[in-house]
């Protein structure tokens, strides 16, 4: 006689049977689905085109904890593909409606809507999801989202990142019968920033990398958003690949895509997978900037030597250690309250740590241009005998291991 | 005047609701989705989510065939039913939920069973524009197959298996007249100036000693002249080896007088342009030279105007098809830009009416109304008729008794672990499995699979064989993921497979775009997915 049935009768197929063609570390079974349940938690960024799919698409896909963010309104534009939204809800949040409209259809599932700029959420809240799934319009925006993600990511002494560290995404976009969907596990495959050249010059706007509450830059002040040409089908093909590489990512049962597919339906139909190598020295994802320091310097010594870095160039820096903010420029309130940091050894306001690693946020030289640029470095601090002059202590850079200047 | 019979009007609130899609197959497009209806064989998720696409995007009318109840496992893996849907008639809840996100869209449903209805009656799939038939097996697709060609009726195949799955269409024939490539290059005849437009370009003078003349010369007036003087000391023909190109490009380079005329930096970078054969494509060619091409009393509109281009080309086209007669944007005085343009527009102007009369002439001849395919079509099919597409699909029943061998082999070749042959055979290959043992391999709760798996693996060779190529057997961890499939039918292949075949129900109706040829078989390990043609 036939058992009750499961809900997940045919996602059990793939969980709880070993396979042949499976991801390293693959345990099937009740525990794996159980947990998929219980813990894993995937944040979808946007509740546009894209995220409708990616939430209802993950929803029916074993996760029951679910986040995401959207700070736009719904529009009646969006009706021809956002296929969660009804007349009715023209000017309500996306991210609420979003949420709510999957919630109401498939029992059991938790979804926590964020109707907020993704800027304005503190670093930690992205630090609490297991996997990030993109569904963005911008460059920008996924620049951003990139620059979080892969902050996040710890290197080791051999420059290998300590895999704990390491926060996935999946990262979708369509413009008409085109798309493409692409995995991007920083550390082990390129990031973003790794393949920034497959966008025209032209498209990538000055990418406005802040990451500081409080700070008046926005990703979406003053750009005159795109229209873009947008169908239903692109948005569910592009959704599903990246939801099914996401239950891949966080549970082995099949290869994942390496690592760049796209996909192409209005001469024919045409897909391909790419693979990208990575920037070795890619300023984002790469092991960083590693700068030695004596435990002497003060934090304004520190700021003043980021200007003249020859791979930083960066003016007017904010410096963040982990959740702490040792200085910022701006606003003025802040900026005040941290002004006495500046006189203060570097090495104490980490809290007199060998090694960690800051955040510089400022603006940076590139290009002959001046952009707002948010980077890692690797602070390590030298024994208190160090020999180096400080005003040229920027010794090794990335592998290269460079001897001090 | 009359009005353009092929610019529908559509409302305020509905323009704005479908701009984003009317940027891409436009008001006529959407007109053509909006007449069109669809029926849909069983509608769990691959279903689902391919009518979803469609009625979002406000097609016509939707009828939903499936005679199941929802189950508690579908709940995990269609949107389009929920918990207090459980024991409902599938079809029915199906149809109210899809009805819910466009009160635009007409939605019926069957109760019925799609296989049976194939069976009992083949007549009620005549009155549909096109039949979205998924999770077929073999011989219902063979038979529903038979059943539409005879109806004239359109049909798309998704079936969502596992990690895999397919997408086919069957048509006998789609022919297509606006194909909007994604890059073609302009009709400028640069290397091959009518009459007109050399004249014109003779009263232009490239040695002018007025700077600012000289810097006012559009692009095309510059490399009709250089093209020119290339083929008159090159005995007639263009520029073709990388070498000959280079030195045609410094040619067009030494005419500049000052580095800062953006006119010459425009003609050096459409030198490509002269480049470009003269005449037709091969694949315009092969379409004139089709045995459609022979029109009769039955012949379609498009084959009419097929054979009214063939005489044009070889007449007053002096091996040109039609010009487009519209022009880019280029550095150039207004005066001679609009003395260009009136050029270009009054070629096409005439070209156009030539084939009309052309048109008219031959369906006089076959004994039809002389005026019964409209100017505005004949206009539409001129200005696309270097872009002309016409796809044929096998009927199912071919392929599957009669595959290209050939194709076979070099596919079977590949070694592969995931190849879409693979996949193919084994799409076969289950539906075998269920014909003998009333279940597909793994259709089961439970993990062991080892019994279904080599039973599955003594079934791939054999329809292989049946196939005509022996000696190949499958790797065997792909036969052994196939069992673990078990008939799943995931989520998110089901919206990768139905989303990919909305997309192609759009291509087919709009008769916009190129849809796909052979049968696309999803790869959902490693996105290696490809299309066989069989």
């Amino acid at each position: 006689m036939d058992a009750p049935q499961s809900k997940s009768r045919d996602l059990d197929k793939l969980l709880l049977r070993s396979g042949n063609l499976v991801g390293p570390g693959f345990f099937p079974g009740t525990d794996l689905r159980d947990d998929i349940r219980e813990y894993v938690r995937v944040l979808v960024v946007g509740a546009g085109g894209l995220g409708c799919e990616l939430l209802k698409d993950l929803a029916l896909s074993g996760f029951r904890n679910l986040d995401v963010i959207d700070m736009d309104r719904i529009e009646v534009t969006n009706l021809n593909r956002q296929f969660l939204f009804r007349l009715e809800d023209v000017g309500k949040p996306k991210a609420e409606v979003a949420a709510k409209r999957v919630m109401e259809r498939v029992s059991g599932v938790e979804i926590k809507p964020h109707f907020s700029r993704i800027e304005d959420k503190e670093l930690d809240f992205y630090n609490d999801f297991n996997i990030i799934a993109l569904g963005l319009d911008s460059i920008e925006a996924r620049r951003y989202i990139n620059g979080v993600a892969c902050g996040f990511l710890e290197y080791d002494e051999d420059d290998n990142p300590r895999s704990e560290t390491i926060k996935p995404m999946v990262d979708g976009g369509t413009e008409g019968f085109k798309g493409h969907a692409r995995v991007i596990v920083p550390g082990v495959t390129p990031c973003f920033e790794c393949t920034i050249w497959l966008f025209p010059p032209q498209a990538i706007k000055r990418a406005e990398l802040f990451g500081i509450p409080g700070v008046t830059y926005s990703l979406t002040q003053g750009v005159v958003k795109n229209i873009i040409p947008a169908i239903a089908s692109t948005n569910a093909i592009i959704s599903a690949a990246c939801a099914l590489e996401t239950l891949k990512i966080v549970s082995g049962c099949s290869k994942t895509l390496a690592n760049y597919l796209t996909y192409n339906g209005g001469e024919g139909l045409h897909t391909k997978v790419t693979e990208f190598e990575r920037d070795k020295e890619c300023l984002v994802c790469g092991p960083g900037i590693l700068i030695e320091l004596d435990t002497s310097i003060t934090l304004q010594k520190f700021i003043d030597m980021l200007e003249e870095h020859p791979k930083l160039l960066l003016s007017n820096a904010s410096v963040k250690h982990g959740k702490d903010s040792l200085y910022m420029q701006a606003p003025p309130v802040l900026e005040e309250m941290h002004r006495p940091n500046l006189s203060k050894p570097l090495y104490d306001l980490m809290g007199r740590v060998e090694k960690d690693t800051v955040h510089v946020f400022g603006t940076a030289l590139k290009n002959e241009e001046k952009q707002s640029s948010l980077t890692k470095l690797r602070v390590v601090f030298k024994e208190v005998d160090g020999v180096a002059d400080m005003d040229t202590a920027i010794l090794r850079v990335n592998s290269k291991r460079k001897t001090p200047l | 005047m009359e009005r353009d019979e092929q610019e529908p009007t559509m409302s305020e609130p509905t323009k704005t609701k479908y701009d984003r899609q009317l940027r891409i197959w436009g008001e006529v497009g959407q007109a053509a989705l909006e007449n069109a209806s669809i029926c849909l064989l069983n509608c769990g998720p691959t279903g689902s989510e391919a009518l979803k696409n469609l009625v979002l995007g406000g097609i016509g009318s939707i009828t939903v065939v499936d005679g199941s109840k929802v189950e508690i496992g579908d709940l995990g893996n269609n949107f389009m039913v929920d918990k207090k849907s459980v024991g409902e008639s599938k079809a029915k809840t199906v149809c109210a939920f899809l009805q819910e996100l466009n009160d635009a869209v007409r939605a019926h449903f069957v109760e019925e069973n799609p296989d049976s209805l194939i069976l009992t009656d083949p007549s009620f799939f005549s009155q549909f524009t096109l039949v979205i038939a998924t999770q077929l097996v073999e011989d219902s697709m063979v038979k529903l197959d038979r059943i539409c060609r005879e109806a004239n009726v359109m049909l798309v195949f998704a079936r969502s298996y596992g990690l895999t799955g397919l997408v086919r269409i069957s048509v006998k024939e789609h022919t297509i007249i606006d194909s909007k490539p994604d890059h073609f290059l302009d009709d400028l005849r640069l290397n091959n100036p009518w009459p007109e437009l050399k004249r014109f370009v003779e009263t232009i003078d490239l040695k002018t000693p007025d700077p600012i003349a000289h810097k006012h010369i559009p692009y095309v007036v510059i490399l009709v002249k250089m093209a020119d003087e290339w083929a008159k000391t090159h005995s007639s023909h263009l520029p073709s080896t990388r070498e000959e190109k280079r030195e045609f490009k410094d040619l067009v380079k030494s005419k500049m007088v000052s580095m800062d005329e953006d006119n010459y930096k425009e003609a050096v970078e459409a030198t490509f342009k002269v480049f470009a054969p003269r005449g037709i494509s091969k694949e315009i060619q092969e379409i004139i030279d089709d045995r459609y091409a022979e029109v009769g009393s039955n012949s379609s509109a498009f084959w009419v105007m097929v054979a009214a281009l063939k005489e044009f080309i070889s007449n007053e086209g002096d091996g040109e098809a039609p010009l487009e007669g519209s022009m880019p944007d280029m550095t150039s005085s207004t005066e001679h830009y609009i003395n260009l343009q009136k050029i270009y527009h009054t070629k096409a102007e005439d070209d156009c009416l030539s084939m009309e009369q052309r048109v008219k002439d031959i369906l006089a001849k076959v004994g039809r109304d002389p005026s019964s395919i409209s100017k505005q079509t004949i206009k539409s099919f001129c200005k696309n008729a270097r872009k002309l597409k016409v796809c044929r699909y096998r009927m199912i029943e071919d392929e599957f008794s009669n595959p290209s061998v050939t194709e076979l082999q070099k596919c079977l070749a590949s070694q592969d672990y995931s190849s879409a042959i693979g996949f193919y055979i084994l799409l076969r290959a289950v539906d075998r499995f269920a014909a003998t043992y009333n279940k597909s391999p793994g259709q089961f709760d439970g993990g062991d699979i080892e019994e279904d798996a080599s039973r599955l693996r003594t079934i791939a060779p054999s329809v292989i064989n049946e196939m005509g190529c022996d000696g190949y057997e499958l790797p065997e961890e792909l036969c052994n993921e196939m069992c673990r499939f078990g008939a799943a039918e995931l989520h998110v292949v089901a919206a990768f497979i139905g989303g990919i075949a909305s997309q192609e129900v759009i291509k087919l109706i709009t008769k916009q775009f190129v849809p796909m040829l052979g049968t696309f078989v999803f790869n959902g390990i490693d996105h290696n997915s490809q299309s066989l043609t069989l």
